[in-house]
């Protein structure tokens, strides 16, 4: 099965982070891709914070942009990795070693297969 | 006729739990196993009627069951996923060949299926639910009335449990060492939950929550025979502690509610209607389970649970080591709650301002503030300890909190009791 992994932190709070503190992130992250690449992560990436997110609709034909994410939340999304695994166990015991999980939360999502 | 139908609701009845697991370990999908099982007794009550009734008749099942999955499967294989389960059970088929019709013994997957239903990734009421239908062979109908919600609803929450089984991929195995004992905790969690409704349920029909406490008893039971036969040894303390807790909590079933539906409380219960047969299995299965010299939370309440079935009366009780099980249990487990029912042993145990000395630990008063069973210890407490305007508080606190109607009664009569004695020192 495919899932994507969502990580959402608090990134007011991971803003005001030490520079130690972000290095020893960015090392465990690394250390994190280098290691479930042989697990079946297959892609991932970090993302810019929310300050620079736009959100379009389209409505009647127009289409309406706004400044913002999708919804306000305490925790936002701030990354994504697309695991390949047998069962959601398996993708929990990633899940868990994801660094964003000791200070935020990830969502596992199965992805839909169509054929 | 008659007699066709009867073996094959006898068999159902008795097997259903097996051949469903079974089948769910070969087509992965709880939902086309339980149409495919549907579909395999229909045809049963057609060709037993002509052909007899054959040797082995749940393997029969369970082969035909496989058959009409196939079948159901070639009609709607739309989705990829449902190509892939296809081409494996095809493939295994043809392992199989035909003569299996009846010889295999059907592999026993019921411990897979335990762990699939308790899966940490449903919802808790979802995990209960989905227990008693796939394993306990309640129908849906039966279970929403021992749980009093509405068919639909329970209906529902069975249905989109088994799709998130399907859809996130839970798995059906017995999980990775790693993670197996807190597994085994979520499905012993559920089995003590099940039992509890049925057990402190003040509501509900008598004869629905009857079958809820002994369905945890029966699961309860397969779960220790399971883990046994996977090997799972040290799994098994626990699960025999489980077991004896809610055989001695069940053997006091009939004391335990007056004539009048009321509650009664352990000190004021007439023992001689305590189950003495359940209470002697209790007690050797306790003992079973500490043998095995791996101390848990349950097994530490089956103790506790033990000591009173073993007092002949009420003053019998070993209070001491009561709370000595509570002092252990609150190290184990620690919470609140643990620590109102230590500091209520340790009050008979050594007097009732002991007791309240815990009872008024700050952060306990904080915690508890909105439990009623607290401040009505406390007013029990205070009540034995003579200080009687503090007890007409916490009894009058207790009953702005309690909401169960028995128990309100109970909380009343003792305030009405309080307060008069408080008007005759007035005197």
């Amino acid at each position: 099965m495919r899932y994507l992994l969502l990580i959402y932190q608090d990134e007011v709070a991971q803003s005001q982070w030490s520079g130690e503190e972000q290095a020893a992130e960015y090392q465990d992250y690394f250390a994190f891709s280098v290691e479930s690449e042989k697990r079946g992560v297959s892609a991932g990436a970090a993302l810019m914070p929310t300050n620079s997110a736009t959100t379009v609709r389209v409505r009647n034909g127009k289409t309406l942009t706004t400044d913002g994410p999708f919804a306000e939340t305490k925790e936002q999304l701030g990354g994504y990795f697309v695991l390949h695994c047998n069962d959601l166990d398996e993708a929990i015991e990633i899940a868990a070693k994801i660094p964003g999980a000791r200070h935020g939360s990830i969502e596992i999502r199965p992805v839909m297969e169509i054929m | 006729m008659d007699t066709i139908q009867q073996v094959v609701s006898e068999t159902f009845s008795r097997e259903a739990d097996r051949i469903l697991a079974a089948l769910i370990g070969t087509v992965r999908d709880f939902e086309l196993a339980e149409d495919a099982l549907q579909d395999a007794l229909l045809v049963a009550l057609e060709r037993w009627a002509v052909d007899g009734i054959p040797y082995n008749p749940s393997a029969w099942i369970t082969t035909t069951a496989r058959h009409k999955a196939i079948d159901r499967l070639r009609r709607e294989n739309t989705l990829a996923r449902k190509q892939v389960l296809l081409q494996a059970l095809l493939e295994q088929d043809e392992q199989r060949g035909e003569e299996d019709m009846e010889d295999t013994a059907i592999p026993d997957e019921r411990l897979k299926l335990m762990f699939t239903c308790c899966h940490p990734a449903l919802a808790l009421d979802a995990q209960v639910a989905l227990t008693l239908h796939t394993l306990g062979g309640l129908s849906t109908t039966e279970i929403a009335s021992a749980f009093l919600v509405p068919v639909p609803t329970m209906a529902q929450r069975v249905v989109r449990a088994k799709r998130k089984i399907r859809d996130a991929g839970i798995p059906y195995r017995v999980p990775e060492t790693r993670v197996l004992g807190e597994r085994v905790d979520a499905v012993l969690c559920v089995l003590y939950l099940i039992f509890n409704e049925g057990y402190m349920a003040m509501s509900g029909s008598e004869l629905m929550r009857r079958e809820l406490c002994d369905e945890s008893i029966r699961l309860a039971r397969l779960l220790t025979t399971l883990l046994i036969q996977e090997s799972l040894y040290h799994e098994v303390p626990e699960a025999l502690g489980l077991l004896a807790l809610v055989l001695l909590h069940d053997s006091r079933r009939e004391a335990r509610v007056g004539p009048g539906g009321e509650l009664v409380l352990l000190e004021d219960q007439d023992r001689s209607r305590w189950d003495s047969g359940k209470i002697q299995e209790g007690l050797s299965i306790l003992e079973r389970a500490l043998h095995m010299r791996q101390p848990g939370p349950y097994q530490v309440q089956a103790a506790i649970s033990a000591l009173h079935a073993q007092a002949k009366h009420p003053e019998d009780t070993d209070w001491p080591q009561i709370a000595a099980l509570y002092d252990a249990l609150m190290r184990m487990t620690p919470s609140p709650i643990i620590e109102l029912n230590r500091a209520v042993a340790i009050a008979m145990a050594d007097g009732p301002l002991q007791g309240l000395a815990l009872l008024d630990q700050t952060n306990l008063k904080k915690e508890l503030s909105d439990y009623y069973l607290f401040h009505a210890a406390r007013a029990d407490l205070l009540r034995r300890a003579g200080r009687m305007d503090d007890a007409r508080d916490a009894y009058t606190q207790a009953l702005k909190l309690c909401l169960n109607e028995r128990e309100r009664a109970f909380l009343n009569d003792r305030l009405v009791e309080v307060t008069q004695s408080i008007e005759l020192e007035g005197l």
